[in-house]
């Protein structure tokens, strides 16, 4: 089993940044990502970026390809394609095209990003239903844009920059349904001041909306009850919402969705690792102290999966961490730590002073949360928000009990798609807070792993496999 | 709306300590028996062997140093179509009970020699009423044609069959609340006040009060027996369990280390009477099941695991279950024991009218499941 | 297979071109890009129904999250598509309803 001082585990703008900190510093380092290239989430494909027009996806992608120099520069064993299932505070297990290996380490900084929130609403699970974030990674990865009636419907700063890089690209949007409550734009209000000093972002996002204006798309605002139609082939054929008091219909054949993003905490839970609720942004996240420690020692955690703050945060806090572990590992002495330090995290908070108000304004409606009965929540084993209340009212204790009772997060995507939603219908029903009702177990393997692999890790097959 | 109770002082007239299957399958029992019965148990997570077992309703090598024990566990079995019928029937679950014999699969001809000869001393000691059969590789392959070819082959009793334990939790729950139980989930009882006739049970901000009580708490008995004069030397022991994709049914019959459940999933893993496996990481424990299943299933090798979980076998010394009543304070029972998807139909029978009547049928032998025997 | 798409290609830099097999039938694909991305762009699907209601699913998240992209992929079913680049010669089956178990050649 080979060993590391540190193992990064994500490739996105915190681990890359991380790892190559970590390296400057003189660690032993490795990391791992699970795509073909380094880059994560917003710089997907940065290494051979496919659209011919850079103006579509905009300055803010290629700002990525410095980042992924860099990194591609630092003495750091970067495995790509490799999909880490297990980890424990000393060794992990990932799976590279079929094999499955163990590595061992000192540290590990989890830099696993996030995941779109799940949107269930009627209808989410037709084809021809996607996310913003997949229609992005199409234009990023393949220079595939939706083609036809199109209509993007939900909330959050990715579903306007997703309608932006669309309309730029020449597509046309059919109507741009914004779900965001209207109450949500009083309650951001006061978080307004403290957002001033985020005014690059604010900026960004007014003009992300007047250049739709300008292309001629002008969002519907206050949409609800939204529902995906189909004909009797179960073809998409349209979109059913209110607006204004009125129900309405608009025909399309694409339907992006989008409710922002929450962090994705599979690894950190699967270590049992604590996490807190966090109210503004409806989500879970680990608790860290100030350098993104875990719970777990010798856990780490940086970017998006620590709590959404964004790529910038996201790498700032991926050298915050690495400084961290350098000096914990004897590579730096203290005075120079904290001034490396103290640097950063003045700039990672004036990065985050804008989260309290997008957090508040883009809350999303409470018809997405908690959906009505009949919408399914789990998509895997099919299972509806009317089961899941069902069961919280007949004395089932939590997620785990209502997950062993109808199966709602044990298909292939192991309750990402519907963790959220089912602690929110359990605590809704028995009148409890979320973090009380708390949230799925998750184990080993966090992605599902052929028996075959798993068998292959056991130190006798690893010793064989080694002596041939 | 929720049949759970509210804060609050409640009155029953047999509180049983513990929501799993034991403490479910006494409270069934005692329902049918016409009293008023309610049931305390702890939170959507604690140590809770009913929700990670294997899902075995398990006859064969059972109580090969106890016939008592032996005759419990094989009257459970024929008890169980009769338990998943009523279950059915009142709540409309079908917890998909099969017991078309089970396999006890040997990789090696060492193994299975042992195997058979702990068999034959069991079905001497049951006077030759013990039926099974040892099926070499081939007789093996007859039956089950996508045994591995290495494996060396099985022992089958038709005593044998599984059940699905999560649906079998979830009729029990619902069965009970339907039936007006009272399911209190506050917490961990953590006092009970004990007086001849009277008992006063504390669970967070919950007292219950009943004039007879049942510890049926798994693990958590240790610690609350003693309050009612009653010893339970039970102490842990850890199975891993791994639940593999869905995929088309090829495997009837239950075996000890994997079964296919109705919904397609492969679980993989230790009924209790194997090796532990408390020891070694997880990772190697996990490796080490998906080794075996493979070496017994070659075609699962590219099936996909999907989750795995470790639970806590409620382990007495001697592996067999403690059934006692209190003499110092008449009233409170012990029910505890590791095999209790097996047993449950024994729980919610024989074992609910011994203690709703107080009286024991005596071919039950419930002397010999006494904890003084520590 | 509906062949109208409801995606279309935008001008992009040059790549390599690779053939894939989708039930029986090549499709030219970008290198580099996943086999979800190749058969939505294609207009083909849906790419499998579910094992518990046989209703149709396609991709969904495109990054691994959904498992909507479960295909059979050179022999391997349950194979995530979006998470699966495009190679010369690949095989890609979509799937109906729950899973096989793979034949294992009998070499007792
Ligand atoms: C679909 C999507 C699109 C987004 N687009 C934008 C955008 O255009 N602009 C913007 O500002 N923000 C965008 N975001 C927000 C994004 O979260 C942050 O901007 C930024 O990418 C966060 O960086 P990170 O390093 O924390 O994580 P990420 O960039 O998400 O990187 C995490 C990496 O971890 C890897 N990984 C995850 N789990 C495993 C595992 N088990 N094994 C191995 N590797 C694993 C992933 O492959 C990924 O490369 C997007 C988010 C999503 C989900
Ligand atoms: C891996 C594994 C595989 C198994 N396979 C099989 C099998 O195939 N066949 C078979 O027959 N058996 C099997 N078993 C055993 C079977 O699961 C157990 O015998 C059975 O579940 C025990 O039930 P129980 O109710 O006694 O204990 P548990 O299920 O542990 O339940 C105890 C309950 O009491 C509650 N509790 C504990 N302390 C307190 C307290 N102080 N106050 C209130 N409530 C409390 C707990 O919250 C819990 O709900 C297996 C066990 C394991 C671990
Ligand atoms: S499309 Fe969601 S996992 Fe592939």
């Amino acid at each position: 089993m080979r060993n590391y001082d540190l193992v990064v585990i994500g490739a996105g703008p915190a681990g890359m940044a991380a790892a190559t900190t970590a390296a400057s510093q003189g660690l032993n380092v490795a990391l791992i990502d699970e795509q073909r290239q380094a880059g994560g989430q917003i710089y997907r494909n940065i290494g051979t970026p496919v659209l011919s027009d850079e103006r579509v996806l905009g300055p803010d992608y290629y700002y990525g390809r410095e980042l992924a120099r860099k990194f591609s520069e630092a003495n750091v064993d970067y495995l790509s394609n490799a999909t880490v299932w297990e980890v424990s505070d000393s060794h992990l297990c990932l799976s590279i095209d079929g094999e499955s290996r163990r590595i061992g380490f000192t540290r590990v900084l989890i830099a696993t990003g996030a995941q779109e929130r799940p949107v269930p609403f009627p209808g989410w699970t037709t084809p021809g239903v996607m996310t913003c974030g997949a229609a992005q990674i199409m234009l990023k990865t393949s220079g595939l844009a939706p083609n036809g009636p199109l209509v993007i419907a939900g909330s959050g700063p990715l579903l306007l920059l997703v309608a932006c890089q669309l309309s730029r690209a020449g597509i046309e949007i059919a109507a741009l349904l914004d779900t965001t409550p209207k109450h949500n734009y009083r309650a951001a209000l006061k978080h307004l001041p403290g957002a001033l000093r985020g005014w690059r972002y604010l900026l960004k996002g007014t003009r992300l909306i007047a250049e739709l204006r300008r292309k001629g798309v002008k969002p519907l605002n206050g949409v609800s009850q939204l529902n995906a139609v189909t004909d009797e082939d179960g073809n998409l054929t349209g979109v059913c919402f209110r607006h204004n008091g009125t129900e309405q219909t608009v025909a399309c054949s694409s339907l992006l969705v989008h409710q922002g993003v929450v962090p994705n905490v599979q690894l950190t839970r699967s270590l049992g690792a604590e996490h807190s609720w966090d109210e503004l942004q409806q989500c879970w996240r680990p608790t860290l102290d100030t350098f993104g420690e875990t719970s777990v020692p010798n856990v780490y955690v940086a970017g998006d999966n620590a709590g959404i703050g964004g790529a910038l945060v996201a790498e700032l806090q991926g050298q915050l961490t690495a400084t961290r572990i350098a000096m914990q590992a004897g590579q730096l002495n203290a005075e120079a730590f904290a001034h490396m330090s103290r640097a950063l995290q003045t700039q990672i908070e004036q990065q985050l002073a804008i989260r309290p108000f997008l957090d508040q304004l883009y809350t999303p409606a409470p018809e997405f949360l908690r959906p009505a009965d009949e919408t399914v929540v789990c998509r895997c084993e099919e299972v509806t928000a009317g089961e899941i209340r069902n069961l919280a009212k007949t004395g089932c204790a939590g997620p785990n009990q209502a997950k062993a009772f109808c199966r709602a997060g044990m298909g292939p995507c192991q309750g990402r798609l519907c963790g959220l939603t089912v602690s929110q219908l359990m605590a809704e029903a028995s009148d409890r807070p979320v973090p009380e009702v708390g949230y799925y177990n998750v184990r080993s393997p966090i992605k599902p792993v052929t028996l075959a692999e798993v068998a292959g890790v056991h130190p006798a097959s690893e010793s064989l496999q080694a002596d041939s | 709306m929720s049949a759970a109770a509210k804060p609050g002082s409640v009155k029953a007239e047999v509180t049983v300590i513990g929501g799993g299957l034991v403490g479910l399958a006494v409270a069934r029992g005692l329902q049918d028996q016409g009293l008023n019965v309610a049931v305390v148990d702890e939170g959507d997570i604690a140590l809770r062997a009913s929700r990670g077992n294997f899902g075995l309703v398990w006859v064969q090598g059972k109580g090969d140093t106890c016939p008592e024990y032996a005759r419990l566990s094989r009257l459970s079995a024929t008890l169980w179509q009769d338990f998943a019928n009523g279950l059915a029937e009142h709540t409309g679950i079908d917890v998909q009970l099969s017991q078309i014999g089970g396999l006890y699969i040997c990789l090696t001809e060492q193994e299975l020699e042992q195997r058979r000869i702990m068999l034959e001393a069991m079905r001497d000691a049951q006077q030759g009423d013990y039926p099974f059969e040892v099926l070499d590789h081939d007789a093996l392959k007859a039956k089950v044609p996508e045994i591995g070819p290495t494996v060396a082959g099985a022992t089958h009793s038709p005593m044998d069959g599984h059940v699905n334990p999560l649906l079998l939790m979830r009729a029990m729950v619902q069965r009970f609340t339907d039936r007006n139980g009272q399911l209190i989930t506050t917490g961990p009882v953590t006092k009970i006040e004990s007086n001849p006739g009277r008992f006063v049970v504390h669970s967070g901000d919950q007292v219950i009060e009943s004039s007879r009580v049942v510890l049926a708490a798994g693990l958590g008995n240790r610690e609350l027996a003693p309050q009612v004069g009653l010893s339970a030397p039970v102490s842990p022991n850890r199975g891993q369990v791994l639940i593999a994709e869905r995929v088309k049914h090829f495997l009837d019959y239950p075996t000890g280390h994997v079964r296919q459940t109705g919904e397609g999933t492969i679980q993989c893993g230790d009924s209790k009477e194997d090796v532990g496996l408390d020891t070694g990481t997880t990772t190697d424990v996990m490796a080490t099941i998906a080794h075996r299943a493979i070496t017994m299933f070659p075609l699962l090798a590219k099936v996909r695991l999907i989750r795995s979980w470790g639970a806590l076998r409620v382990m007495t010394p001697d592996g067999y279950p403690i059934y006692q009543q209190s003499e110092q304070y008449p009233g409170a029972f012990l029910v505890t024991c590791h095999s209790g998807v097996t047993l449950a139909a024994a729980h919610a029978g024989p074992i609910a009218e011994w203690i709703a009547s107080g009286v024991a049928d005596p071919s039950l032998s419930l002397e010999t499941f006494h904890a003084d025997r520590f | 297979m509906p062949t109208d798409s409801n995606f279309k290609r935008l001008p992009a830099n040059a790549a390599a071109e690779v053939v894939i097999w989708v039930e029986g039938k090549p499709l030219k694909a970008r290198a580099g890009e996943s086999v979800a991305a190749a058969v939505l762009a294609a207009g083909l699907g849906p790419t499998r129904t579910t094992p518990v209601s046989a209703s149709p699913r396609a991709p969904y998240c495109m990054m691994g999250v959904c498992f909507e992209c479960l295909m059979e992929i050179d022999g391997q079913e349950n194979t995530q598509g979006c998470m699966t680049t495009v190679a010369e010669g690949m095989q890609v089956q979509f799937q109906r309803g729950i899973r096989n178990v793979p034949e294992v050649e009998d070499n007792a």
